[in-house]
């Protein structure tokens, strides 16, 4: 196992690389020009030659080829560059933001699995009666409907409306100290938005899974030994239905990359993927080539998390992947 | 399976016919008649320039299922090519292009739509070009595997030892074979393209606002959201889930016309 794990790490660089190259190639491709994003509006009147020295300084004249291999192994190095949008070093906008990003995306996935579980189970309970045709059409509107759509109603229900929450941010106006019990209020709706976008996969999956699961021998052997409903359901048919659907959690980081996209920009969550739509607003290069790496970074190692899990959940499985 | 189909033919006829035949201005401002609450006179309500929302709605579908069926068309164009030629050349070109198709997979779509977008900004065509390159991957692995189950098929090998050319062989008799699976997921793609085109256009880096999309609108009424007129964020939304769930339910029902014995109740 450990050496698929390495194995599979190895083969995770060439990938890594690649999507470098290709961020720097569709750089090369676009009419962004390094100089004019560094300038700003001073840009706009300044002198060719200044904006030519500019461009030398910033070794933006070279070939893409020699700026993407600059920028590899600086990056390497640890240095990443300098966020023209957020006016810090991109690796200091990592270090600052990372943590907020994991909270919720942490937050978020256990409420799903648990919330999920729950519905999932409820469904396949009574397949096509009345509970499983809600929960199942509710779960395709959810599938259905945007992220930040459920996230704005929401800050008018519960913020506005109601006046229960706060609507975005992570401390209340007028303070500027970041307290547990602030955060844990201001992470509520997020987490909740989040779950909710993630919810309609895992609700589908673990109904069709723990479904199945109750149409086979060993739980008919359950029911057959007289064991009560209840034992049959949560002992038997979750138990093997559910383990399929939790290796699976693993290759779903893209998603919650997406989702976190968008519902840390509708609440002004501070965290990375707050930072990424604001580099992209700005046009802010040297952030924007780290963030996307980091994501994929990110969905090598889910995916890499869901094959190990798999083996370990099911000894059919062998390594030698 | 009925009912999807009316809620779709409705959108897409609602879509095409309103415009053209209403003739109404959708961008008419009537700072008179803002933000107005939904009643007989404007069932949606109205913005907070006064533009009645029901129009705007019609209007903003429009741009969204434009770009939603260029994008997926384009897409599914992409794809096919890829992977039904992975498929019939094999060996290491085809090892070749599927690590190409697992590398872009690697990258969460709605990033690199940002990125692309980041890049070539502004514009109508960035947007449909982002959707449409993160799109075709699913597209290309689902025809490569047709394309491989349909080449050990004996009509194949008897064109083969007829002496059909490669060229033939594949535009002949492969395509054709994959053309139902290719549709299924062009049609799948084009909510998915909506969705996609929506949120890019909600955080500032999608269609113009003068082209508003739907997804357009809903970031425009962020500010009356926030002074709690709830009604022009309520309805693009709407307007963006009920064609989704259209689209779902005939592509669930196609699926079991090509696919019969495979009834996984799994969709989108």
């Amino acid at each position: 196992m450990a050496r698929m794990a390495g194995r599979r790490l190895l083969a995770a660089v060439p990938v890594l690389l690649a999507v470098t190259l290709g961020i720097f190639a569709v750089a090369a491709a676009s009419p962004f020009d390094p100089a004019q994003a560094y300038a700003g509006t001073a840009g706009l009147n300044a002198s060719q030659e200044t904006l030519d020295r500019l461009r030398a300084n910033l070794g933006a004249d070279r070939p893409p080829l020699a700026q993407w291999w600059d920028w590899l192994t600086s990056a390497l190095r640890g240095d990443l560059g300098h966020s023209a949008a957020l006016r810090r070093p991109v690796a200091q906008v990592l270090a600052e933001r990372l943590g907020w990003s994991v909270l919720l995306g942490g937050v978020a996935f256990a409420v799903t699995v648990l919330a999920g579980t729950a519905l999932g189970v409820v469904a396949a309970r009574r397949r096509g009666g009345p509970l499983d045709r809600l929960v199942t059409g509710g779960s395709y509107v959810l599938q259905a409907a945007p992220p930040f759509w459920i996230g704005l109603l929401a800050i008018w229900l519960f913020a506005l409306h109601l006046g229960v929450l706060p609507a975005g941010g992570l401390t209340d106006t007028g303070s500027d100290t970041v307290t547990p019990g602030s955060v844990l209020r201001h992470l509520v709706l997020p987490a909740l938005v989040l779950a909710a976008s993630q919810l309609p996969w895992f609700v589908l999956y673990v109904r069709q899974s723990v479904g199945d699961a109750l149409d086979e021998d060993p739980v008919r052997g359950a029911r057959a030994r007289g064991l009560r409903e209840r034992t049959v359901l949560l002992g038997h048919a979750l138990r093997s239905g559910l383990l399929p659907v939790l290796t699976l959690v693993g290759s779903r980081v893209p998603e919650l990359i997406t989702g976190a996209l968008l519902v840390e920009t509708v609440f002004s969550w501070p965290g990375i993927a707050d930072a990424t739509v604001r580099a992209a607003t700005a046009v802010d290069f040297p952030l924007l080539a780290a963030l996307t790496v980091l994501a994929t970074a990110a969905v090598l190692l889910g995916n890499l998390a869901a094959d190990l899990l798999h083996g370990i959940a099911d000894p059919r499985v062998g390594f030698d992947g | 399976m009925w009912s999807s189909a009316a809620v779709a033919v409705l959108a897409v006829g609602a879509v095409l016919i309103v415009p053209p035949l209403v003739q109404l201005d959708e961008q008419a401002v009537d700072l008179s008649a803002k933000l107005l609450p939904p009643s007989w006179a404007h069932p949606f309500g109205t913005d907070d320039l006064g533009r009645d929302l029901l129009l705007r709605c019609v209007h903003g579908l429009r741009v969204s299922l434009l770009v939603g069926v260029v994008a997926a068309l384009a897409a599914t164009v992409v794809g096919t090519a890829v992977g039904a030629s992975a498929g019939a050349l094999g060996g290491r070109a085809d090892r070749a292009v599927m690590r190409v198709v697992d590398a872009f997979s690697s990258v969460p779509h709605l990033l690199m739509g940002i990125f692309v977008v980041a890049m070539f900004r502004p514009g109508v065509w960035p947007v449909v070009a982002s959707v449409a390159l993160t799109h075709w991957l699913t597209t290309a692995r689902i025809v490569r595997a047709e394309v491989l189950s349909l080449r050990t098929r004996p009509f194949v090998d008897a064109a083969v030892s007829g002496g059909a050319s490669r060229w033939r062989v594949g535009v002949r008799h492969l395509l054709p074979g994959v053309l139902p699976q290719a549709g299924l997921a062009a049609v799948l793609m084009v909510p998915h393209a909506i969705w996609h085109e929506s949120a890019l256009s909600f955080l500032g880096l999608g269609l113009p606002t003068h082209r508003a999309s739907l997804g357009t609108m809903i970031q425009a009424a962020r500010g009356s959201l926030l002074a709690g007129d709830w009604w022009p964020t309520l309805f693009p939304g709407l307007f963006i889930i009920v064609p989704t769930l259209a689209v779902a339910g005939l592509a669930g029902a196609w699926r079991e016309r090509i696919n019969p014995r495979r009834r996984s109740e799994l969709m989108l």
